[in-house]
């Protein structure tokens, strides 16, 4: 884990994590809690990304596979993945991902715009990039996560 | 929150009771079932919404208060009548007076010639306006304060005693003295009667909560010494004002407004003035032979607390919880294995029961009986005939019935939806009624009442009935129908749940607000309802709604689909059978029917129908649910087993995500998991849509 960089000015602390070989980050404000994956109960006639809904301690809880949700390979369900819960508006969504990997901080003039090989879904979803280290991370606009549009285009 | 809002939010709250109370009481009038008590409760409400109003400075509400005031003086001492016109302006009048309280609270505002013109009409029928209002709130004044240390109305005037004057004086407190204890003293002295004259408490901007504000005046039934009477005040004699003197056996409320003892009575809890008052009232042991009536007196007034609806809502989705939470234990302890005999078989029995009947227990508390609401609608009704010019009688039957809050909150708009219809379509003129044969006042009736765990809500007209070719016309120009369909009178009659019916061949400004049967049919249909509707030509029509108690939990059958646990309302069913061979028949490619006692109904394979599977399942191999929908129409549905029967607790799947076809809630099962409730309707109404003859070729 880093010890976020005070130095800087506006900063905003993420949480990081991986789908397949790419990272991308969460505002750590919308992150209610992090958990392991359990096996969900599948909700008919939704997208094949909306894996379905879990009990979050008495609430209904959807989880969407975000992997597949940006157009790439659905992730392989295990107990190892992990489920961010976020809060979007008065929702709480459950986004599915392989693995969280860091807790950082950064400066919000460092966010880049996305560039332009991306695709149309990805640009949907991911409002801008940044590099840490050695390592580009995508940050995710979560507002277009939260249903209605999450079961819209399947 | 700042206390003087507090004070205000109770000032409001008891506003409501108060109008509650006046439109009973003037409707008791009116139907002339009413006794000189209801006038005088009438009065004392439209007196304590004045007196409250008076100290926020409401002064809309506070005048036309006071000429309503007048006016119901009026009636109380019988220098007016209770005519039916006079109870109709009384009853406007009490109308207005709510609109005016809502003004105060800063909804919407109240037109000024309305105002005028109702201040008019009664200022007629008041003929002396003004100088007996004022009497009047003096002679009533009393009751609000009465605090009662023996007995509350002596049979027989007192013949011998003492009328004693007790003002204290600041000083009075400040030596640690306490009134209470010195009129118990005097109590044991004999019967006596005290009035507390709270006229010199200030406003709550002017009060010091060092200064002494109260006075009593007690009128003691004695044979008891004048030293006698006065030797209780020996500690506090230079602290007090005090006045003794003989009790003449003379009516004594005329004495005490004799005696100057005038006040403003006060309508609003001050919560600093209760709670000194309660403990001294409890604090005094009464003589013995008057026990038996303070407790008899305790009894007929049903205790009652205010509790923040939030604290009880958080307290039921913790019951839920509770609830879910026991089913997962069980289901451990089963999987445990422990041995039959293992007391934690008997703890959990136990436990089920206690989990139950605190659920019960919360329901209880969400539960409250109909009554508000009902007499919400007698003023919708007089509205509307009204303005229509028809004459109506409502008749409330059923008003205790007891519904869910959140049931409750959401039936206010569809009800007033169904009532405006009735009177304004159902119902007839006077003319047409007189016409038809039928008495010149038209009824609506509003029933409610508990029926198999369901509540019903029955609104009726005697009117015409539904004019079913015109209703056919109608759907017809509207495209809602082919013109040449064959349609049976029930299914008519549902043509106007239709979205974009409207059988008013003019929109009036009262059926007409822009929503139509079709909203009132989907709002009952969110509540878990349904409605429907049957009517007789000359006779009148009857809609009908069935709610569920409560949203929270339902009787559900627990069944597997192709791996997923899903759950149907045991509401639904019909029955269950293992189908065979000879019943089930093929119809078209997928399609099959199932005979059900020589009645063929649409089969539908759950697994297929919900995404599960794309294989249809051997029908031979599962269990087939019969259920019935909303509009009586029957489906039957395939699944693969029963698994249980038990109450589910209601979770919403749109908090969190968005309406589901074909699954109308979501639920927590013993494992923990998240099982999907099934939406009956929407199967009935996915094979009922298809036209049975397409689906054969």
């Amino acid at each position: 884990m880093h010890i976020p960089d005070t130095s800087a000015g506006a900063s905003k602390e993420f949480i990081v994590f991986r789908l397949g070989a790419m990272e991308f980050a969460i505002d750590i404000m919308a992150v209610r809690e992090i958990r392991g994956w359990t096996p969900a109960t599948a909700l008919p006639h939704a997208p094949s990304f909306v894996r379905g809904v879990i009990n979050l301690r008495g609430a209904v809880l959807p989880i969407v596979d975000l992997a597949e949700r940006l157009g790439f390979d659905p992730i392989e369900l295990s107990a190892r993945r992990v489920v961010i819960v976020v809060q979007i508006g008065a929702r709480l969504v459950g986004l599915l991902v392989d693995a969280v990997s860091d807790i950082l901080s950064q400066p919000h003039e460092t966010i880049q715009p996305i560039p332009d090989v991306a695709s149309e879904v990805v640009k949907l979803y991911v409002q801008g990039v940044f590099a840490f280290e050695d390592r580009m991370i995508g940050l995710i606009r979560l507002e277009h996560l939260a249903p209605p549009s999450l079961g819209e285009a399947a | 929150m700042d206390p003087m809002e507090t004070i205000r939010q109770t000032f409001f709250q008891e506003c409501e009771e108060q109008l509650n109370e006046t439109e009973t009481g003037l409707l008791a009038l009116e139907i002339g079932e009413a006794d000189s008590e209801t006038v005088n409760a009438v009065f004392r409400a439209v007196h304590s919404i004045k007196g409250g109003a008076g100290a926020f400075k409401y002064e809309r509400l506070v005048r036309f208060a006071h000429v309503f005031e007048t006016a119901l003086d009026g009636l109380r001492n019988g220098r007016l009548e209770a005519s039916p016109s006079a109870m109709k302006t009384m009853l406007r009048s009490a109308d207005l007076l709510a609109d005016l309280v809502r003004e105060a609270r800063g909804d919407a505002a109240v037109d000024d010639a309305r105002l005028e013109a109702l201040r008019d009409e009664l200022g007629r029928l008041a003929e002396e306006p003004g100088e007996p209002a004022t009497q009047a709130a003096d002679s009533f004044g009393f009751q609000p304060l009465t605090l009662s240390l023996g007995d509350l109305a002596p049979e027989t005037p007192p013949s011998q005693g003492w009328r004693i004057v007790f003002r204290p004086a600041p000083d009075l407190y400040r030596r640690g003295n306490e009134p209470a204890r010195i009129l118990r003293e005097l109590a044991e002295l004999g019967d006596m009667r005290v009035t507390c004259d709270a006229s010199a408490l200030p406003l709550l901007d002017a009060f010091d909560p060092g200064g002494a504000y109260l006075a009593w005046s007690i009128d003691l039934t004695s044979a008891a010494p004048r030293e006698k009477v006065e030797d209780a005040f020996d500690f506090v004699i230079d602290d007090c004002e005090l006045r003794v003197a003989p009790l003449a056996p003379a009516p004594d409320a005329e004495a005490a407004n004799a005696d100057g003892l005038e006040f403003t009575p006060l309508s609003i809890d001050l919560p600093m003035i209760d709670a000194p008052t309660a403990p001294q009232a409890a604090a005094s042991p009464p003589p013995t032979e008057r026990k038996v009536e303070t407790v008899r007196a305790e009894a007929t007034v049903s205790q009652t607390i205010r509790v923040d609806l939030e604290r009880v809502d958080r307290l039921a989705n913790l019951v839920g919880e509770l609830v879910i939470n026991q089913a997962m234990l069980s289901q451990s302890i089963v999987e445990a294995a422990l041995p039959r005999a293992s007391k934690a078989f008997d703890d959990l029995t136990a436990l089920e029961q206690l989990t139950r009947e605190i659920q019960e227990g919360i329901m209880a508390i969400r539960a409250q009986p109909v009554k508000p609401l009902f007499q919400r609608m007698t003023r919708i009704v007089r509205e509307v005939a009204d303005a229509t010019g028809k004459m109506v009688r409502l008749k409330t039957e059923g008003e205790a019935t007891e519904v869910d809050r959140t049931v409750f909150e959401k039936l206010a708009d569809p009800l007033t939806h169904l009532i405006r219809n009735a009177v304004d379509h159902g119902l007839e003129t006077p003319d047409e009624r007189a016409a038809a044969g039928k008495p010149e006042h038209g009824e609506v009736r509003l029933t409610a009442a508990h029926r198999s765990g369901r509540i019903v809500i029955d609104v009726s007209d005697d009117g015409k009935g539904i004019d079913r070719a015109r209703v056919k016309a109608k759907a017809v120009e509207k495209d809602l129908i082919a013109a040449d369909a064959q349609l049976s009178n029930t299914e008519i009659d549902n043509l106007l749940f239709l979205p974009g019916f409207s059988t008013a061949a003019a929109v009036s400004d009262i059926s007409g607000r822009g929503v139509g049967m079709d909203v009132v049919k989907s709002s009952i249909q969110s509540l878990g309802g349904r409605i429907s509707v049957s009517s007789r030509p000359g006779l009148g029509s009857t809609f009908s709604l069935s709610l569920p108690l409560t949203l929270a939990v339902l009787d559900g059958m627990v069944v597997k689909v192709a791996e997923q646990t899903l759950v149907a309302p045991l509401t639904t069913i019909v029955e269950t059978l293992r189908p065979k061979a000879r019943d089930v028949h093929r119809l078209g490619v997928d399609q099959r029917v199932l005979a059900d006692r020589g009645v063929f109904v649409p089969l539908i394979d759950v697994g297929i129908e919900m995404g599960f599977r794309t294989t249809p399942a051997d029908p031979l191999s599962g269990v087939v649910i019969i259920v019935e929908g909303d509009g009586g129409a029957r489906c039957a549905l395939m699944v693969d087993s029963i698994l249980d029967q038990r109450q589910v607790v209601i979770k919403s799947l749109e908090t969190n995500y968005q309406q589901v076809q074909g699954v109308a809630a979501a639920t927590i099962l013993g494992d923990g998991r998240v099982a999907l409730i099934l939406d009956i309707d929407a199967f009935v109404a996915v094979t009922h849509s298809q036209p049975p003859l397409a689906a054969v070729s």
